[in-house]
C-alpha cells in the first residue's frame, strides 16, 4: 500500500538534497547555517518516526530558531541563457504545460478511480489519506514527464525545487509550526478558557444580536487560531448551541453550515492561516507580506455581514 | 463547577502582539508555544514533546506544499511562464477580472464537487494564474507600476483561496461537514450531513457574486489609475516645456 510515509521519504529526500546543494556552494551566503536548517528539516521527515518526542522537539525550536533570525539565505539561481530558453520555447512549445496540468489531473485521476483498486486487507492507495497519496503519486509522474520533456536531469529537478524553496524562505515552516501552536493550544486548554469567557460574558437576549455575536466570534476566534475547524467546536459549544438553538430555537444544520462559513471569513483575513494567505505571497515573491490578506479583507467582510443575514432570515 | 485556568490565552496575546507589531512569524509561533505550554504549568521537557509531537502529525502540510516544486520548477525553467502569457495575450477581450472571475467560476465549482486538487498556490497560482493575471494587466498598461502589479498578483491568490473555500464547504464528504455533524452529535442535537451541505449554497452563491463584482471593479480601477498616471504624464511634459504654464497653475 502507498501511504503517507511514502511522500514522507520523498519530501525528506527533496529537503536532504536541498541541503547538500547548499552546503556544496561555496558562493551561497551563510551556508552553514542554511544547509543545517534543510538538514534539520529532512531529518524530521526520514527519521521522525523513530525519534523520542522530545529530540523532535528540539529540532523544531532549532529550525524556528534558524528562520527567525535569517539564516536562511538563497543561491543566485542560474537560469537558463536566452538562447537556449528561446530553443525551449520553440522546441517544447505549449507542451510546456502538460507537466503542469499532469499534476491536478493524476491527483483526481487517483482519488476517482485508483482509490477503487484493492479488498478489505490490501488497498493501492491509503484509503485515509487518499487525496494527499495521489497528490504524492501525481507528483512523482509528473516529475517524470517534465524531465523528460525538457531533457533534464531529475538533479536539476532537485536544483529547480532548491531555488523555489529558498525564494519562500521562513515562510516554508509557518503553516507546520502553527498548526502545531493549534494542538498545543488544544492541549493546554486554551479552547476552554474562551468557551467559559464567552459563556460568561456574552448572554444575548436580542435574536439578530445573538446571531451577529455568533458570526463575528466564529470569524474572530478563527482568525486567532487560524482555522476555522478549531473555532467552530468552542464558539458553538459557547454561543450557538446554548444561545442560538436552545434560547431562539435556531436549525443546527443552517446554523451550522452559515456558522462555519464564518468562520472561512476569518480565515481569508489572518495571517494564522499561514498556508493560504502567508505562503503565497512568499511563493508570488511579493514585497508585501500580508498582500494576500489585504486582497481578501474586503470581500470577507462584505461576506461575514451577508452571512449573518443569511442566519438571521434562513435559521429561524 | 471545575475551575478553567484562564492563563493559556496568554499564548493568543502573544501571538497578536507579535504579528501586530511585525516580528518575523516564525519566532512569535515559537515564543506563543512556550508562553503557552508554561503557562498550563506544563514542564520544559513536555512542552518540548508536545511541540514535537504536533511537529511529527502535522507533516502533511509542508507535503503539499513541497512535492510540486520541482515540476514547477522545470517546467518555469524551461519557459511555463512565458507560454502562459503568451497564450492569454491572444484571447480576445481577456481582463485581469474577466479571467479571474472565469478561475473562481472554476474553483469554487469543481471543489463543490470535491475535486479540491484542481488548484493550489504552488501548482496553479504560481506557475500559471498569477502570470497570466500579470500578462493581461501589462499588455493593456505596458508602464504598470510595481505596486499595482503586486495587487494584481495577489488578487490572482484571494481568488484561489475565495474559490476554494465557498467551494468545498457544499461538498458533502468534505472533513468540515463530517466535523459539524460528529461534533452537534456529541452535543446531543441530531442534523442531516446533507443539509448541512445544502444550507451552505446561499453563502457560496453569495461569495461568487461579492468576488466577481470586486474583480469587476479591479477592472476599472485598473483603467482609471493608467489614465491617471497617463494625463499625469502629459502634464509634466507640457508643463516641463512650458514652465510659464507651470507657475500659474500654482497660483
Amino acid at each position: 500500500m502507498i501511504s503517507l510515509s511514502f511522500l514522507y521519504i520523498l519530501v525528506g529526500l527533496i529537503l536532504l538534497w536541498t541541503a547538500i546543494l547548499t552546503l556544496l556552494n561555496k558562493e551561497q551566503p551563510r551556508r552553514f547555517a542554511s544547509a543545517s536548517f534543510w538538514g534539520c528539516y529532512a531529518l524530521v521527515f526520514l527519521i521522525g518516526d523513530y525519534l523520542p518526542h522530545e529530540v523532535v522537539g528540539l529540532m523544531v525550536v532549532l529550525l524556528a530558531l534558524l528562520a527567525g533570525f535569517g539564516a536562511l539565505s538563497s543561491a543566485v539561481p542560474k537560469m537558463l541563457a536566452p538562447e537556449q530558453l528561446q530553443q525551449s520555447l520553440t522546441r517544447i512549445g505549449k507542451k510546456i504545460f502538460l507537466p503542469a496540468l499532469l499534476i491536478p489531473f493524476i491527483t483526481v485521476f487517483g482519488v476517482l478511480v485508483l482509490g477503487l483498486i484493492g479488498n478489505d486487507n490490501w488497498r493501492l492507495l491509503d484509503p485515509k489519506n487518499l487525496t494527499l497519496v495521489s497528490l504524492g503519486l501525481a507528483c512523482v509522474v509528473a516529475f517524470i514527464a517534465a524531465c523528460w520533456l525538457t531533457r533534464e536531469s531529475p538533479a536539476q529537478g532537485g536544483i529547480e525545487a532548491k531555488r523555489l524553496l529558498e525564494a519562500m524562505g521562513w515562510a516554508v515552516l509557518l503553516p507546520q509550526l502553527l498548526a502545531t501552536l493549534g494542538l498545543l493550544f488544544n492541549n493546554a486548554g486554551v479552547g476552554q478558557a474562551v468557551a467559559v469567557l464567552t459563556e460568561t460574558y456574552l448572554a444575548v437576549d436580542h435574536k439578530l444580536i445573538a446571531v451577529a455575536t455568533y458570526a463575528i466570534a466564529m470569524a474572530l476566534f478563527t482568525m486567532i487560531m487560524g482555522n476555522a475547524f478549531a473555532a467552530f467546536p468552542v464558539i458553538t459549544a459557547g454561543i450557538g448551541i446554548p444561545v442560538l438553538i436552545m434560547q431562539h430555537g435556531a436549525n443546527p444544520a443552517v446554523m451550522a453550515a452559515i456558522g462555519m462559513f464564518c468562520g472561512y471569513c476569518g480565515t481569508l483575513m489572518t495571517p494564522m492561516a499561514a498556508n493560504f494567505n502567508m505562503v503565497p505571497a512568499a511563493l508570488l515573491e511579493l514585497k508585501d507580506q500580508h498582500a494576500v490578506i489585504k486582497a481578501q479583507t474586503p470581500t470577507a467582510v462584505i461576506l461575514l455581514i451577508c452571512n449573518i443575514f443569511l442566519l438571521y432570515f434562513l435559521a429561524f | 463547577m471545575d475551575l478553567v485556568n484562564l492563563w493559556p490565552l496568554l499564548g493568543i496575546g502573544v501571538v497578536m502582539l507579535g504579528f501586530l507589531l511585525k516580528f518575523n512569524p516564525v519566532l512569535v509561533v515559537l515564543v506563543a508555544g512556550i508562553i503557552t505550554g508554561l503557562a498550563a504549568l506544563m514542564p520544559i521537557r513536555e512542552i518540548l514533546a508536545q511541540l514535537g509531537e504536533g511537529f511529527l502529525k502535522t507533516r502533511t502540510l509542508p507535503v503539499i506544499l513541497l512535492l510540486p516544486l520541482a515540476v514547477i520548477g522545470l517546467a518555469e525553467r524551461h519557459g511555463l511562464k512565458q507560454q502562459a502569457q503568451n497564450f492569454i495575450k491572444n484571447l480576445k477581450g481577456a481582463t485581469v477580472g474577466r479571467l479571474l472571475t472565469v478561475y473562481l467560476a472554476a474553483r469554487e465549482s469543481t471543489a463543490a464537487l470535491g475535486l479540491t486538487s484542481l488548484g493550489g498556490h504552488p501548482q496553479m497560482v504560481r506557475p500559471l494564474l498569477a502570470p497570466m493575471a500579470e500578462a493581461l494587466a501589462e499588455q493593456r498598461w505596458p508602464s504598470i507600476p510595481e505596486r499595482i502589479r503586486e495587487k494584481v498578483k495577489a488578487m490572482a491568490a484571494a481568488t484561489d483561496n475565495i474559490g476554494l473555500f465557498f467551494g468545498e464547504d457544499i461538498f458533502v464528504a468534505f472533513g468540515a461537514i463530517v466535523l459539524m455533524h460528529t461534533f452537534l452529535r456529541e452535543s446531543g442535537i441530531e442534523t442531516n450531513p446533507l443539509h448541512i451541505a445544502l444550507w451552505g449554497i446561499p453563502t457560496a452563491l453569495c461569495a461568487f457574486a461579492i468576488h466577481a463584482y470586486r474583480l469587476r471593479q479591479m477592472d476599472q480601477m485598473l483603467r482609471r489609475l493608467q489614465a491617471q498616471a497617463a494625463s499625469v504624464e502629459v502634464n509634466s511634459t507640457t508643463s516641463a516645456a512650458s514652465p510659464a504654464t507651470k507657475s500659474g497653475d500654482q497660483a
